[in-house]
C-alpha cells in the first residue's frame, strides 16, 4: 500500500498541501439474522477505498475513493487540496495541530478464533436453536436472533512520517424475544438490548455470552411482563443494571465531553454541550463515588472503543475524564487538544470508514467499579426500598445532555432488600450532574462488564460509530420514576 | 468492464465515472455467467456525494467522496443470499458471486421466496394509480462545486455576522444511482441529484434552525433560510421558565415529519404478521382525526426517490390513511403471499405486492417512505394558527425521539432551536426546551389546524411532504435547563 500513499502524499505536497494523512481501508462484515424459526438475511459486505486528509491554506480538505489506481488516487488527492482552497475562503484561523511523534507500527485485534473461520451453518445451527428455546415458550409471538462479524485493516500513513497498519476485528451476538397480547407488546433481551453484546474480540465471545443458556428465563420474562404492575410514578431510589449504565454512561458523561461538541462544530446535528470550558477540574460532576475514565488501550479490555492508534496516527490513552466526582478531562483529538492547554490529543479520532473524516468520538468510556465487594445481590440486600431497571428499551436525552429519559424491559421493585414484583414500562429521567451526584453505591470489578455500542451516530454525514463502556451496577438515590407515561 | 484500477502498477486507468445502465447491463451478463444458480440478481448503488461544513463562522469540515457498489443475491433450491463489493474488477467479481453463492447454498430453505419477478409482473404490480415519476436528476445539482458550496456558506455566514450569531450547518450536494437486473429479465435504474442546506444560528441562550432540499438546487435560498434561522434565534433569546403539561402546540413541517415517521414502520404486512404493530387489529378502524389524510406517493412532485423496490417492483400510490381510518398497508411481493394465507387475510385491507419491500434477504419486509399529507380544505399559515391560539408553545425542531410504547405509540424527545410561548394570538418569548411524552394516535386525533403540505426535513425521520399543525393537549412532561 506504500505507493498509494506515496501517490497521493506527492500529489499533495504539489498541489499546496501543508500536511497529508492517507488511510487505506479494507473492510469485511457477515451479518446473520434469524426471525420466528427463519433465516432472515444472510449477508456478506465488503467494502475497499482510500481517503486523502490535507491542510492548505491553513484549513482542511478530504477526498476520498473506491477507486485505487495511481490515476484514481491522484486526483483524490487533488481534490482534497482543491476542496481545503474552497474551505479557505470562509476562514476565521489557521487549523493548529497537536504535535505528535509520528509512529511506525502494526497493531491487530488480539482474538482466539478468527469469526469469519466458524462456518455459515454452525452460525445459523445456534441461531436456530435460541429462535426454537424462546418460540417454546407460551406467549411469544416473535423472535429475533443475530450474529455479526467484522474485520477492518487500515494502513495510515502521514505527511509527517506516521505509517500504521491496523487490523480491528469485532463479534456481536444476542437476541430478543416479543410477546403480544391484548393491548401490549412486551419485550425482553439477551445479553442486551439492540443487537446484543459487541465487543473487538473473537468468536470465544460468543461462547462466552451463553446465549442458549439464557433463552428459556428471557423468553419467559417476556410474557411474565404481562402480568406485572406498572412501573409507578414517583420520586425512588434507583438501581441500574451494568448494561443499562453503560448506555447511561455513553449519553450523560460520553457525548458531554467530546470537545468538538462543546466547541460548537456539532451544533447543526449532534448539539453542543453544557460542559463549557470553564467547567474543566471545576465541576463537581458526580458523588464522591463516580470515576470515569477514557480508555483506548487494550489494558481496559476488547471494547469497541479499543484500538493500537486512532485515525490520526495517536496511540491509545487512558485519559480521566471523572475523578472523585471533579470534572477533569475531555476527549480530544490533534486540531482541539490546544483550546484545553493540552500539548497532545488524547487520541479520539475516529472515521467508520474509508470514506469518512476522522473525528472526535467516545473510546470505552467506563465507570470504574467500587473498590469494596458489592455484589449486586448484596447492593440490593442492603436496599430499604428502590427499583431496580435492567436492560434499555428506550434513550433520548437533549441536544446540551442535560435532560434525559430512559425506558427499560422489566422492573423489580426492592423491599427491605428483597425483589417483591416485577414492574412493566419502568422509565426514569433527570438532569445530568444531579443524577450523578445522587449515586451513593457502585459494585465492584466482579460485576463489571464492558458493553459494546454499535451505534453511536454523530457528524455530518452521519458516520456510524462503535463505543465501549465499562460498568458495574450501581445505586442512585431520589431519582423521577415513570415521568414517561406521566399524563398518558 | 468497469476497473478500480490495477494497484499494483498504476497504470490502469481509473474508474469512478457514475455507471450508465447500459454499463451496469454489461457487468450484469458478466456476473450472470459467473454464477451457476437458480436465479440471480445483481443490484448497483453509489455514486457522488459532496459536503462542506461550517461551524464558528468558518467552514471546519469539508469532504467529498465517490463509490459504487455491487451487490449480488443467489438462489438455489429456495435458498437465497447477498454478497456485496465496491470493487469491480474480475476477481472481485468473480468473488462476490462465489460469496453470495456459497452463503445461498447453506441456508435453509424458505417456503416463502416467491421466484424473481420478470419485468412484467414488476411493472403490472405498480398499474393501478401510478403516475410517472418526474425528472429528479439535475445538472445544476451535478455540477455543483465546493466553490459554490463555499459562496453558499459565505453568505450564511454574513447573515450570521450581521446580527452577532454564531452559525453551523451544512451545504451538500450529490448525485446517486440505483439499479437492478435479474435473471428473468428485468431492469431497472434510476438517477437522481440531490442539494441540501441546513442551517443553525446560535445566540447567548437561544438558537434557530432551518433546513431544506432539493433535488433541483436552484429550490434552495440560503440567505432565505438563514434569515429566518436568525429571525427564530433572536427572537427566542432569554427563554422563560415555563413549567411543563399539556399545551395546544404548533409544529412546523420538520417536527410533524420527524414524530410521524416514526410510525410507517408500522404500515407493512410483515409487521403485522410479526405482531409487531401498533396497527394490528386497528386497519379499517378510525385511529385518527377526519382531518387526517395520508398516502405514500413516490411520483409526488415534491417526492424525491427511486420508483421501484428492493426487487424492482414499481411503487404504487397507496391511501394509507383517509379522514383518520386507516385504510391500507404496504406489502412486498412475498409478504402479501404469506398474508393472503394467514388469519389476519380478511382483515387488513387490499392485499397486493405495492413496491414497498426491502432488498432481499431482509426480516423487515417493506415500509412505505415517501409520505405526502393529503391537502386540507381549510389550509392555515403558521401565522394564522398562533394567531388563533390563546396560549400554546410553537415548535420549530424535535429531537432525539424514541419510542417508550409501541402500541399506543407514545414516544418521547425534546423540542429544540427555537421554541415560543404564544399568548393571546403572538408569539410572545422564547421558553427552556421541553420532553414531551406523547401517544401519536392522540395526536392524530386532536389536530386542530394544518397548513398546506410542504417537503420538510428533519433529523429524526426520513423526509416528507408535510403540514405544519395545531394539536390540542399535547404532553410536554419535564423542562431542561436552557
Amino acid at each position: 500500500m506504500k505507493y498509494i500513499a506515496n501517490w497521493a502524499l506527492n500529489t499533495a505536497e504539489t498541489r499546496g498541501a501543508t500536511y497529508a494523512d492517507i488511510r487505506v481501508v479494507a473492510q469485511r462484515s457477515r451479518a446473520l439474522t434469524t426471525k420466528n424459526g427463519k433465516v432472515g438475511s444472510a449477508s456478506d459486505a465488503e467494502s475497499v477505498g482510500m481517503s486523502v486528509r490535507v491542510l492548505a491554506d491553513g484549513v482542511w480538505g478530504f477526498a476520498a475513493s473506491a477507486a485505487l489506481g495511481r490515476g484514481a488516487v491522484e486526483k483524490t488527492a487533488a481534490e482534497a487540496v482543491a476542496i481545503a482552497k474552497a474551505s479557505a475562503r470562509v476562514k476565521r484561523e489557521n487549523v493548529r495541530l497537536a504535535p505528535e511523534t509520528p509512529a511506525v507500527a502494526e497493531w491487530s485485534t488480539p482474538y482466539k478464533i478468527d469469526p469469519f473461520s466458524v462456518s455459515v451453518e454452525q452460525n445459523l445451527d445456534l441461531l436456530m436453536k435460541i429462535d426454537a428455546e424462546l418460540r417454546a415458550v407460551e406467549g411469544i409471538t416473535l423472535a429475533e436472533t443475530n450474529l455479526n462479524f467484522s474485520r477492518e485493516e487500515q494502513w495510515f500513513v502521514s505527511s509527517e512520517g506516521a505509517d500504521i497498519h491496523q487490523t480491528k476485528i469485532s463479534t456481536g451476538a444476542g437476541y430478543a424475544a416479543y410477546a403480544f397480547a391484548g393491548n401490549e407488546i412486551q419485550k425482553r433481551s439477551y445479553p442486551n438490548s439492540f443487537g446484543g453484546q459487541w465487543q473487538n474480540k473473537g468468536y470465544e465471545l460468543i461462547e462466552e455470552l451463553k446465549l442458549l443458556e439464557n433463552a428459556r428465563r428471557i423468553a419467559e420474562e417476556a410474557v411474565a411482563l404481562h402480568k406485572a404492575d406498572q412501573c409507578p410514578e414517583g420520586r425512588f431510589d434507583l438501581i441500574l443494571d451494568s448494561s443499562q449504565l453503560g448506555l447511561q454512561i455513553h449519553e450523560s458523561v460520553g457525548h458531554p465531553i467530546e470537545l468538538d461538541r462543546v466547541l460548537g462544530m456539532e451544533a447543526n446535528f449532534a448539539g453542543t454541550s453544557f460542559l463549557t470550558l470553564d467547567k474543566l477540574n471545576h465541576l463537581r460532576y458526580g458523588s464522591d463515588l463516580v470515576n470515569v475514565v477514557a480508555d483506548a488501550r487494550q489494558e481496559h479490555g476488547p471494547g469497541l472503543g479499543t484500538f493500537g492508534f486512532d485515525d490520526e496516527g495517536v496511540a491509545a490513552q487512558c485519559t480521566p475524564i471523572i475523578s472523585d466526582g471533579l470534572f477533569t478531562g475531555y476527549l480530544s483529538s490533534r486540531e482541539t487538544a490546544h483550546t484545553v492547554g493540552l500539548n497532545r490529543s488524547g487520541g479520539t479520532s475516529r472515521a467508520e470508514g474509508w470514506n469518512r473524516l476522522p473525528m472526535i468520538r467516545m473510546t470505552n468510556i467506563s465507570l470504574l467499579p467500587g473498590k469494596n465487594p458489592l455484589s449486586l445481590e448484596q447492593l440490593i440486600t442492603s436496599t430499604e426500598h428502590a427499583i431496580l431497571m435492567q436492560t434499555n428499551r428506550s434513550w433520548s436525552i437533549d441536544d446540551k445532555r442535560y435532560n434525559f429519559q430512559f425506558g427499560t424491559e422489566i422492573g423489580w421493585e426492592i423491599k427491605n432488600g428483597k425483589r417483591v414484583r416485577m414492574l412493566k414500562n419502568p422509565s426514569y429521567s433527570g438532569i445530568t450532574t444531579e443524577f450523578w451526584n445522587a449515586m451513593d453505591a457502585v459494585c465492584s470489578r466482579d460485576e463489571w462488564t464492558l458493553w459494546g455500542t454499535p451505534n453511536c451516530g454523530k457528524g455530518q454525514p452521519q458516520q456510524v460509530m462503535g463505543t465501549g463502556h465499562g460498568a458495574s451496577p450501581a445505586r442512585f438515590r431520589g431519582v423521577s420514576v415513570g415521568s414517561a407515561f406521566k399524563g398518558s | 468492464m468497469i476497473f478500480n484500477g490495477d494497484t499494483e502498477t498504476g497504470e490502469t486507468s481509473t474508474n469512478c465515472e457514475m455507471l450508465t445502465k447500459e454499463q451496469a447491463s454489461e457487468v450484469f451478463e458478466s456476473v450472470r455467467k459467473l454464477s451457476s444458480a437458480d436465479e440471480i440478481e445483481v443490484q448497483f448503488s453509489g455514486g457522488r456525494f459532496a459536503l462542506t461544513r461550517f461551524a464558528n463562522n468558518t467552514i471546519h469540515q469539508n469532504v467529498a467522496e465517490e463509490n459504487q457498489i455491487i451487490s449480488v443475491r443467489t438462489v438455489f433450491d429456495g435458498k437465497t443470499a447477498r454478497a456485496t463489493t465496491n470493487k469491480f474488477d474480475d476477481e472481485s467479481l468473480r468473488q462476490v458471486v462465489r460469496s453470495s453463492e456459497s452463503l445461498a447454498k447453506v441456508q435453509h430453505p424458505d417456503p416463502d421466496l416467491l421466484p424473481m419477478p420478470g419485468p412484467q409482473e414488476a411493472g403490472e404490480m405498480a398499474g393501478n394509480g401510478v403516475g410517472s415519476t418526474p425528472p429528479r436528476h439535475f445538472e445544476e445539482t451535478a455540477a455543483i462545486t465546493p466553490e459554490i458550496r463555499a459562496e453558499g456558506v459565505r453568505k450564511i455566514v454574513g447573515v450570521a455576522d450581521r446580527h452577532k450569531l454564531t452559525t453551523a450547518g451544512v451545504f451538500s450536494s450529490a448525485e446517486s444511482l440505483e439499479g437492478i437486473f435479474n435473471s428473468r429479465g428485468l431492469s431497472r435504474w434510476h438517477t437522481q441529484t440531490s442539494a441540501e442546506i441546513s442551517i443553525t444560528m446560535l445566540a447567548d441562550d437561544s438558537s434557530g434552525w432551518q433546513k431544506a432540499n432539493s433535488p433541483d438546487v436552484r429550490n434552495l435560498n440560503p440567505l432565505k433560510l438563514a434569515e429566518i434561522a436568525t429571525q427564530k434565534a433572536m427572537e427566542s433569546a432569554r427563554p422563560r421558565d415555563v413549567p411543563a403539561g399539556k399545551y395546544t402546540v404548533i409544529l412546523e413541517p420538520a417536527a410533524v415529519l420527524d414524530i410521524i415517521g416514526f410510525m410507517f414502520w408500522d404500515y407493512a404486512g410483515m409487521a403485522i404478521l410479526d405482531q409487531r404493530s401498533f396497527l394490528t387489529g386497528r386497519i379499517g378502524t378510525k385511529l385518527f382525526g377526519e382531518n387526517i389524510t395520508i398516502w405514500d406517493d413516490v411520483t409526488h412532485p415534491l417526492q424525491t426517490g427511486c420508483p421501484f423496490d428492493g426487487e424492482g417492483v414499481r411503487r404504487q400510490r397507496v391511501g394509507l390513511v383517509e379522514n383518520g381510518i386507516v385504510k391500507r398497508i404496504v406489502f412486498a411481493r412475498a409478504t402479501a403471499e404469506r398474508m393472503k394465507r394467514s388469519e389476519y387475510k380478511d382483515s387488513v385491507g387490499p392485499i397486493e405486492a405495492t413496491g414497498h419491500g426491502f432488498s432481499l434477504p431482509n426480516e423487515i419486509g417493506e415500509m412505505p417512505m415517501n409520505i405526502v399529507f393529503a391537502p386540507v380544505t381549510d389550509p392555515q399559515t403558521v401565522e394564522q394558527m398562533i394567531a388563533s391560539t390563546e396560549r400554546g408553545i410553537l415548535v420549530t425542531r424535535l429531537w432525539y425521539i424514541r419510542e417508550v410504547e409501541p402500541f399506543e405509540k407514545i414516544l418521547t424527545g425534546m423540542t429544540r432551536d427555537g421554541t415560543f410561548l404564544v399568548e393571546n394570538g403572538r408569539a410572545v418569548s422564547g421558553v427552556r426546551n421541553f420532553r414531551f411524552n406523547e401517544s401519536l394516535i392522540h395526536m392524530l386525533s386532536n389536530v386542530e389546524a394544518m397548513s398546506t403540505p410542504v417537503r420538510s426535513s428533519g433529523e429524526e425521520s426520513f423526509d416528507m411532504v408535510a403540514p405544519a399543525m395545531k394539536v390540542k393537549e399535547f404532553n410536554f412532561t419535564e423542562v431542561t435547563k436552557f
